[in-house]
């Protein structure tokens, strides 16, 4: 009996698992049903101008990845995409520790975030046009103002949330300065930090792509959203399908892997997950 | 550790709270939570602050702590006055989200101690891992918080303020959200490390029976504001559950808060919430 109830976690645990693996193949599945009825639907229509085979986008995105055009391009979209990242979060740290500190850094932090952030981010690229002109610079506002808006307000709340036990707790010890600061604020409210950082993300990448869109850094260099919209005026439609898929599979890792790996190995390890 | 008499254990005559008057901004103006309470804590006693919600017991606690400033009046450690919270007056909370939720058992006490008492890593968690094993939670010295039972918890938080050895231990009801079983045990358990380590200690209660359980020295507090109502010795023989002793003991202490000997007998009445039979 007694070892039956200690083998118990180890067969949740293992089913666990199990059932991990039977929704990868579930998953698996769907995803092949969907190629499947794309070529399909595709080779009825017969018009690869308008919607290439699931075949010749995969031949597409090969050719492209192979003349280190579209690595190229990749390349160009995530190093503007993490410049502007960086910027945004140093921005929205410095100002959600105004925020911590005094009224009137709460306040200005209050109100900047209600106005700016149902701002669709996109819609200052023709300010940052006039500000920047066309290049880089201007990119990079606008992502850095993508990402800083949902990341300050998600750090603000998270300080907000932390426990008033846990900070006597932490004062009691003698935690004072940055010491509370980075061993005691910082992680207790990592899981509103981690959200707003993947949030963020998602922002500055839907932002990036869209503003790419507009131009392109210079015409022989720009990032993925050129890529598909030169392809497009070109109609090298396959091209354009290839982009497309590049831009969600790199959605998809960076969610799946970098964000859900750091959850794993930090809050819900520490069972902090809301 | 009985030896532990480090730098922080080694002035004697630990604390004195002079006149001290305690005031918050509430909703109705300014309300008057201590008025004029004076006492002293010698050096190894255990002293209950005892009484119904409402009487201060825990706004004057935190103030010792150095979390809330007095109105009026001194509340001093070792000569000097208390201005903020330090690791001198280590506290243990009621609530289970005392501890660090990112770290192991062992690595909460292990923090405290590098913290508070500068000490070297290694040095730290080998102390840090003693002091869990003190507290029945050697199995558990990795495991994070979350995975333990509140009583378990609680024990992390009294492991963590024992280890750093501090001048006097605060204790804010620690066992209030325990089931009566565990708090009966839990009580059993602080009182044999507290005799071992011969601690100083201020414990704020509302239950009778777990006053007089802990402490050495009981002053009943009468609510409304919080005033200083009556003193108990409690006497060793006092101390053991089903005692004719203890009996007494709690039996007088019923009866003179319930009685009225306390300013405002019923105000007393209507807060006193009676503690859970155990």
């Amino acid at each position: 009996m007694s070892d039956h109830a200690l083998d118990a976690p180890r067969r949740a645990a293992s089913g666990a698992r199990f059932h991990l693996s039977t929704s990868f193949w579930r998953r698996a599945v769907i995803l092949a049903a969907l190629a499947l009825a794309w070529e399909a639907y595709a080779r009825w229509l017969g018009n690869g101008l308008l919607l290439p085979t699931f075949g010749e986008t995969l031949a597409a995105l090969w050719n492209s990845s192979i003349n280190g055009e579209l690595p190229a391009r990749v390349a160009t979209s995530l190093s503007l995409l993490l410049a502007g990242y960086g910027i945004g979060i140093a921005v929205a740290a410095t100002l959600t520790a105004l925020a911590a500190l005094s009224r009137w850094g709460e306040d200005l932090l209050g109100l900047l975030t209600s106005m700016f952030n149902p701002l669709p981010a996109i819609a200052l690229l023709p300010v940052a046009l006039l500000w920047f002109g066309i290049g880089p610079p201007s990119l990079i506002f606008v992502i850095v103002h993508a990402v800083l808006w949902p990341l300050a307000l998600a750090c603000h709340a998270g300080f907000r949330a932390v426990p008033p036990t846990l900070r006597m707790a932490g004062r009691n010890m003698g935690l004072a300065g940055p010491s509370y600061v980075f061993g005691l604020l910082i992680p207790a409210a990592l899981p509103a930090i981690l959200s707003g950082l993947r949030l963020g993300w998602a922002f500055a990448w839907r932002t990036l792509i869209a503003a790419e869109m507009v131009f392109g850094v210079s015409a022989r260099s720009g990032g993925l959203g050129w890529f598909i919209y030169t392809n497009r005026a070109q109609l090298e439609t396959a091209n354009v399908f290839a982009g497309l898929l590049v831009v969600v599979l790199i959605g998809l890792a960076v969610e799946n892997v970098v964000f859900r790996t750091l959850g794993r190995l930090t809050i819900q390890r520490w069972g902090q997950e809301s | 550790m009985d030896g532990g008499r480090g730098p922080f254990r080694e002035v004697s005559a630990p604390l004195s709270v002079d006149k001290v008057f305690l005031r918050y901004a509430g909703d109705a103006g300014i309300v008057t939570a201590v008025e004029d309470v004076s006492f002293a804590v010698e050096e190894g006693e255990r002293l209950v602050l005892l009484g119904p919600s409402g009487c201060g017991k825990s706004t004057l606690l935190r103030a010792i702590g150095g979390f809330l400033p007095v109105a009026e009046g001194a509340i001093r450690l070792n000569g000097r006055p208390v201005t903020g919270p330090g690791p001198d007056r280590m506290m243990v909370f009621q609530e289970f989200d005392q501890l660090l939720p990112w770290r192991t058992v062992a690595g909460n006490v292990a923090f405290a101690l590098r913290k508070a008492r500068g000490l070297p890593k290694d040095e730290a968690w080998r102390r840090a891992r003693e002091w869990v094993g003190r507290v029945g939670l050697a199995r558990f010295a990795d495991a994070y918080p979350h995975t333990l039972s509140g009583g378990m918890k609680q024990r992390v938080a009294i492991a963590r303020a024992f280890a750093v050895q501090p001048a006097i231990l605060l204790m804010d009801e620690p066992f209030a959200a325990l089931d009566a079983l565990s708090r009966r045990r839990m009580q059993d358990e602080l009182l044999s490390l507290c005799e071992a380590a011969g601690s100083t200690v201020i414990f704020v209660t509302h239950g009778i029976d777990e006053a007089v359980r802990i402490g050495t020295r009981i002053l009943v507090l009468s609510p409304h504001p919080g005033r200083l109502a009556a003193e108990y010795l409690v006497p060793e023989a006092a101390r053991e559950r089903g005692s004719a002793a203890f009996a007494e003991i709690e039996a007088d202490i019923h009866a003179r808060v319930f009685s009225g000997t306390p300013p405002e007998p019923q105000a007393v009445l209507a807060d006193f919430r009676e503690p859970s039979l155990v």
